[in-house]
């Protein structure tokens, strides 16, 4: 086989393992048939929360409302929509909420520099306790002859031969 | 200074109870409306009864209102009911959005539970609904003389909801111009 034909055998084998992803919820009357816009569908439906269960996104929920937001989206996307524009047509009536990945701004800045944050203090806080225990430095020198026998001499001659 | 070092875990633990304690008093699935101070999305409806009028977007202003979002296989619609029909006893006008219903049923609610509705519209297939990002029924919307959103009740209106929130909020748009 040449290579160009193998190229494109794996561009088709690789299409298809895209489309075999779990369809969740996503019932076979609701998608669309062109792959791409149903693939973008996909993509943009499991990073959208069900308003009713909340923990699921609207690809994986039996909620009648996250079928009508399934529906809803592909007529946005089949209308010409960009990602970001269908997204957004859902965000205007439910808020940020629906976004499973929440957005970087004012009010995540918390959530989303947090753990940075306190890998930060942290760090300060055990370098500086390490830095206490350990003093630091070369060992000190050793006695020398005069400083020995000025020792023992103070400790009362104990120790001296 | 050092010796009151000691507090910082102390202090620590307060602000997580702190948060804990504060977290506990709210409720996660209740979503602030994306719609307050703005206008209501335009929607036309067609009426329950098949001789009254249905509900559009530009009957909603005027005077302040409520917009109450039911559902005959609402439970908890039952339960608001009631209330509803002491609010309107009361003389604040209602109206009723039947969400994601057919109209037979809705109408048959109606007839059976009474009817605290000035206008009522039919959304059988759900979509003004959720241009109104209604996510569960029942939800109320306090709309101003000019048709805007002010406040979203999630859930129904209790007794002590409506005495202590809706009705001095109902009172401070009347006086509003």
């Amino acid at each position: 086989m040449s290579a160009p034909v193998l190229k494109r055998a794996a561009a088709l084998l690789l299409a298809i393992l895209a489309l075999a992803g779990p369809a969740g919820a996503v019932l076979p009357g609701e998608q669309l048939k062109d792959p791409r816009l149903e693939a973008r569908a996909r993509a943009i439906g499991a990073r959208l929360r069900c308003l009713v269960c909340q923990n699921q996104s609207i690809d994986d929920s039996d909620a009648p409302l996250a079928g009508d937001l399934r529906v809803i989206l592909r007529e946005r996307l089949t209308a010409g929509d960009t990602d970001r524009q269908a997204t957004d047509y859902i965000v205007a009536r439910y808020g940020h909420f629906v976004l499973l990945d929440p957005p970087f701004e004012g009010q995540t800045l918390l959530l989303w520099l947090g753990p940075a944050l306190f890998l930060l203090v942290g760090g300060v806080w055990a370098a500086r306790l390490a830095r206490a225990r350990d003093p630091g430095g070369e060992p000190p020198p050793p006695l020398t002859a005069e400083e020995r026998e000025a020792l023992s001499r103070r400790l009362g001659g104990a120790g001296a031969p | 200074m050092r010796r009151l070092l000691f507090l910082i875990p102390a202090a620590a633990f307060a602000l997580v109870i702190a948060a804990f304690a504060f977290g506990l008093g709210r409720d996660p699935s209740i979503l602030p409306s994306t719609l307050i101070d703005k206008p209501l999305p335009a929607f036309d409806l067609p009426p329950l009864r098949p001789d009254a009028a249905g509900l559009k977007t530009a009957d909603l202003t005027g005077e302040p209102r409520l917009l109450n979002v039911f559902a005959s296989w609402c439970v908890a619609c039952r339960v608001e009911h009631p209330v509803l029909l002491r609010i309107k006893a009361e003389g604040v006008p209602i109206d009723g959005l039947d969400w994601k219903d057919e109209p037979a049923d809705g109408l048959r609610y109606l007839v059976d539970q009474g009817d605290p509705y000035r206008l009522t519209g039919n959304d059988r297939a759900g979509r003004a609904g959720i241009d109104l990002g209604v996510a569960a029924v029942p939800e109320t919307f306090l709309i101003d003389r000019h048709g805007r959103v002010r406040y979203k009740q999630v859930g129904p209106i209790t007794p002590d909801a409506w005495d202590r929130v809706i009705r001095p909020l109902m009172d401070r748009l009347k006086a509003e111009r």
